[in-house]
């Protein structure tokens, strides 16, 4: 798999001759996220495709190029007081714009005001004909042709290689609490987070630590604010609000995924609070699997050490027809059975991403 | 249209829910763009998804080109009739299958009403966040085609932020679900795609929104000003301090001197722009920031700054702001809505060539915009019955749409392109960029039947009429943003 040295770009016609040079291509980032790219493929990686194109605070945009590192583009930001509010993660392991949007991943901050497909708002990609398009906008609002920026979030480098992106961007909260609650493992926790999800406290994030035991709740606003909120939610549940370092470790580490197998299998699982205890029934039974429930439960992040443990694992998301996508470690790309439609293999072609990009199935 | 093949799409339906009496579809010639008429062959009402769906696979089968309706509240076009067509109205489908206040979805039909859905969710503490003025008579299956926006897009995003999972037969007749009822994902956002494609792709058939927390407290300030600039500059202001407010809207004189005629609103007297601000959440934050809030608007030196006291007082703020444009109604006898953004430090220069063009063409303009989005809402006053006016507000609305091309916006950025603004497309983007829409088209449409003559620019010109009110404006019922 990806035998030859990637192809590396470092400017789009560079790109467009990188697609049209090999039968089969397949984009790679920083490799944070490497199952969704070892397949059997040219990798074009992106690199040296980075930079800043445009970043006007006022407008909350910026454009950058797609090998452009999370971590400088966060620093960016936060020195003008602005930030992506869905935290995109592997951000200290070097992840790239690209990667983040291909790979549709987000954040603990995803809970208040969603995820990548809700800050996107353009891209410029190079399709399987090596032609070169921009869809989307560089402005907030925008509703002209169709939502392929949208898309392309998730489409894990198989539907052309993307060169630029344009997103919108927020305020950065002047300032967060975060605090460390205790529950009686994923159930109560599942409760607790039902209860806290239509209260009048707006959290930004909801995780609950692979444990199962600690919930973390992240508050964020103005600073004469959130010390009321943390008292009235700790007058209901027993916990203590983190101080600042203690706290940034411990979303760092869940951003980085540090609690997962170095070297197994991490499966990215949506999925609802309510199928959340039935699942921990599965982990419990399968052995050597760690479980994080993110996104308030809507999100899963399984991590499997064995294959005894990955077989039991996969069985048990079937049976509670749940899909996953493996991001990192052997084995299959889908964890379960992925919903294929027709209108897909014509798509493909229209973006004559079928003969130049893997299947989404490899 | 051969009687034939019509024959098979008859039968799928009783007759009493299937149109072809020219009084019976009269109602349906146009959409919320009345300067466009056309009449279908037929009109279809299904009652159930299943009869939508064997609908659409008839059409497939005989070729007939459809178009979905909901409302028909569109403001580009995108329910006008489609040539030798017929409309599938889906008003029928109108029931909410699944409310969960745990999970905070709701699971709707598309024929449900917007405003039905926070009605529902009321109760629950919870808010269905897309707010389009037409909110009391839109439906979501509309909402999803064109991906409505309203006046809190800035913080909460627009129709597409919010669907989190669909069911849809597209025009080849093929069933698909995506998504579901998690606010996660793997794999391309197929809901993303879908939300958005002015009804070319098929009929959505069961949407899965997300619900969010009501706010607890809203803070909403009027702020009147002697000049536009000096509200622009307010927004600039509030925008660099790091706030981010749920609604940042602006109203010009004449649009002021229309909503204090329709709903009796009062404005600070003297004022030649109207800001209004919406700060919510928990109350201690909104506390904070109103402090903020309030230092910044003093120095914005209005006219008079009137915060609203209670829900009433809010409400009223509200209600003069989405009745501006139908009550422009009542000062012209005609008028065209246009939808273009810019990039928000831009405002203030696209609002002085938008007179100066107004000007130069002997036309009114108000203005109403979403300046949170730098969403431009002109509203150019005509009489139809003055011999070349109407052609005369179409190059003005044209010249104002190519501005906000040139400044790096949009032509549109809630209304879509529909039928009204297929010829300016090419202004957005390249031959190679439309050619790749139109592939991404038949991919979902290969035969073109589903609302053809829309978005794209093509040859087939549909007959211009008189444009006025929508029939349901002109009875108050709704009112234009
Ligand atoms: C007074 C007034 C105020 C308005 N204010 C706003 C505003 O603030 N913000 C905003 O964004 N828009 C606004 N609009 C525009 C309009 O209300 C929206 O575009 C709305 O979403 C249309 O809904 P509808 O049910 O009337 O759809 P229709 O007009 O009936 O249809 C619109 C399009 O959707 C397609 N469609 C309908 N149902 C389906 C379905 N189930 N599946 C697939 N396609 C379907 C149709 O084919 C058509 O192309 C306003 C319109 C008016 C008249």
């Amino acid at each position: 798999m990806n035998a030859t040295a990637a192809f590396c770009p470092a400017t789009v016609d560079e790109v467009v001759e990188a697609v049209r040079a090999a039968p089969r291509v397949i984009p790679i980032g920083a490799r944070t996220k490497p199952r969704l790219s070892a397949v059997d493929a040219q990798a074009i990686s992106t690199r040296r495709l980075t930079g800043w194109v445009e970043y006007e605070p006022s407008e909350y945009t910026f454009t950058a190029l797609a090998g452009t590192p999370i971590r400088e583009i966060r620093e960016v930001l936060a020195e003008r007081g602005q930030h992506l509010p869905f935290d995109p993660p592997w951000s200290e392991s070097g992840a790239t714009l690209g990667g983040t949007v291909a790979a549709g991943c987000s954040g603990p901050g995803r809970f208040r005001f969603g995820g990548v497909r809700d800050f996107i708002l353009g891209v410029r990609f190079v399709d399987g004909a090596g032609r070169v398009l921009r869809m989307g906008g560089k402005v907030v609002k925008n509703a002209a042709g169709f939502d392929l920026p949208k898309f392309f979030v998730g489409s894990l480098g198989r539907w052309g290689v993307l060169v630029e992106l344009t997103f919108k961007v927020f305020p950065r909260p002047d300032a967060t609490r975060t605090l460390d609650l205790g529950v009686e493992g994923f159930a109560d926790a599942m409760q607790v987070l039902g209860e806290m999800s239509v209260n009048r406290w707006e959290p930004q994030a909801m995780e609950l630590l692979p444990c199962g035991h600690r919930l973390l709740l992240r508050l964020a606003g103005p600073e004469g604010s959130l010390q009321p909120l943390a008292d009235e939610i700790l007058r209901r549940w027993p916990g203590q609000i983190l101080d600042p370092q203690q706290a940034s470790a411990l979303w760092s580490d869940l951003a980085e995924f540090r609690w997962a197998h170095p070297d197994g299998v991490l499966l990215k699982v949506p999925l609802t609070p309510d199928l959340v205890p039935a699942l921990a029934r599965v982990i419990e039974g399968a052995g050597d699997v760690r479980m994080q429930i993110g996104a308030g439960g809507n999100v899963a992040y399984l991590s499997s050490g064995s294959d005894t443990s990955s077989a039991a694992l996969l069985s048990g998301l079937r049976e509670l027809g749940l899909v996953g996508l493996a991001l990192r470690g052997q084995g299959p790309l889908w964890w379960g059975d992925r919903p294929v439609t027709g209108v897909e293999s014509a798509l493909r072609q229209a973006l004559a991403a079928d003969d130049r990009f893997p299947e989404l199935d490899a | 249209m051969p009687k034939d093949r019509l024959h098979e799409l008859a039968a799928l339906l009783p007759p009493e829910r299937w149109l072809t009496r020219p009084e019976q579809l009269a109602a349906y010639e146009s959409d919320g763009l009345t300067a466009y008429r056309k009449r279908p062959v037929a009109v279809a009402i299904p009652e159930s998804t299943d009869e939508v769906v064997e609908l659409v696979r008839a059409c497939h089968r005989a070729g007939i080109g459809f178009v979905a309706r909901g409302s028909g509240t569109s403001l580009s076009g995108g329910s006008l009739p489609v040539e030798g067509g017929v409309v599938i109205a889906l008003n029928r489908l109108n029931r909410i299958l699944k409310l969960d206040p745990v999970q905070r979805i709701a699971v709707v039909e598309p024929g449900v009403v917007n405003s039905q859905v926070t009605q529902a969710a009321a109760p629950h503490g919870l808010l269905y966040a897309p707010d389009p003025s037409s909110q009391s008579i839109c439906t979501i299956g509309g909402n999803v085609a064109f991906n409505s926006g309203g006046a809190h897009c800035l913080k909460y995003g627009m129709t597409a932020n919010h669907v989190l999972g669909l069911r849809a037969v597209l025009a080849t007749g093929e069933c698909v679900s995506w998504g579901g009822r998690s606010r996660e994902s793997v794999g391309p956002d197929w809901c993303g795609l879908f939300t958005g494609n002015e009804g070319l792709f098929g009929i959505a058939l069961e949407i899965t929104l997300q619900l969010l927390p009501k706010p607890e407290r809203y803070h909403t300030v009027l702020a009147g000003y002697r000049t536009l600039d000096q509200a622009g500059d307010a927004v600039a202001a509030i925008v660099a301090s790091g706030m981010l407010p749920g609604a940042l809207e602006i109203m010009d004189a004449l649009a002021l001197q229309a909503a204090s005629a329709a709903v009796h609103a009062e404005y600070p007297p003297g004022c030649e722009a109207v800001l209004i601000v919406e700060l919510e959440g928990p109350r201690e934050s909104v506390e904070c920031d109103r402090l903020r809030l309030d230092a910044i608007l003093a120095a914005s030196q209005p006219i008079e700054m009137r915060p609203a006291r209670d829900a009433e007082e809010r409400l009223a703020i509200w209600k003069g702001r989405k009745s501006a444009f139908s009550a422009v109604g009542r000062l012209s006898p005609d008028f065209l809505v246009q939808d273009g953004v810019v990039p928000r430090r831009r405002l203030g220069e696209a609002l002085r060539r938008i007179v100066e063009m107004s000007r130069e063409a002997g036309l009114r303009c108000a203005n109403v915009f979403h300046a949170g989005d730098g969403n431009l809402h002109p509203l150019i006053l005509f009489d139809g019955r003055q011999p070349g006016a109407l052609e005369r507000a179409e190059a003005l609305a044209g010249r104002i749409l190519r501005m906000c091309v040139e400044m790096g916006g949009s032509i549109t950025g809630e209304h879509g392109i529909g039928v009204e603004k297929r010829d300016f497309l090419p202004d957005m983007f390249r031959p190679e960029e439309i050619d790749c829409l139109k592939r991404i088209r038949s991919a979902f449409d290969p035969l073109e039947i589903a609302n053809p003559g829309k978005m794209f620019p093509g040859p087939e010109a549909p007959a211009l009429s008189r444009p006025g009110l929508h029939p349901l404006e002109a009875a108050g019922v709704i009112s234009r943003e």
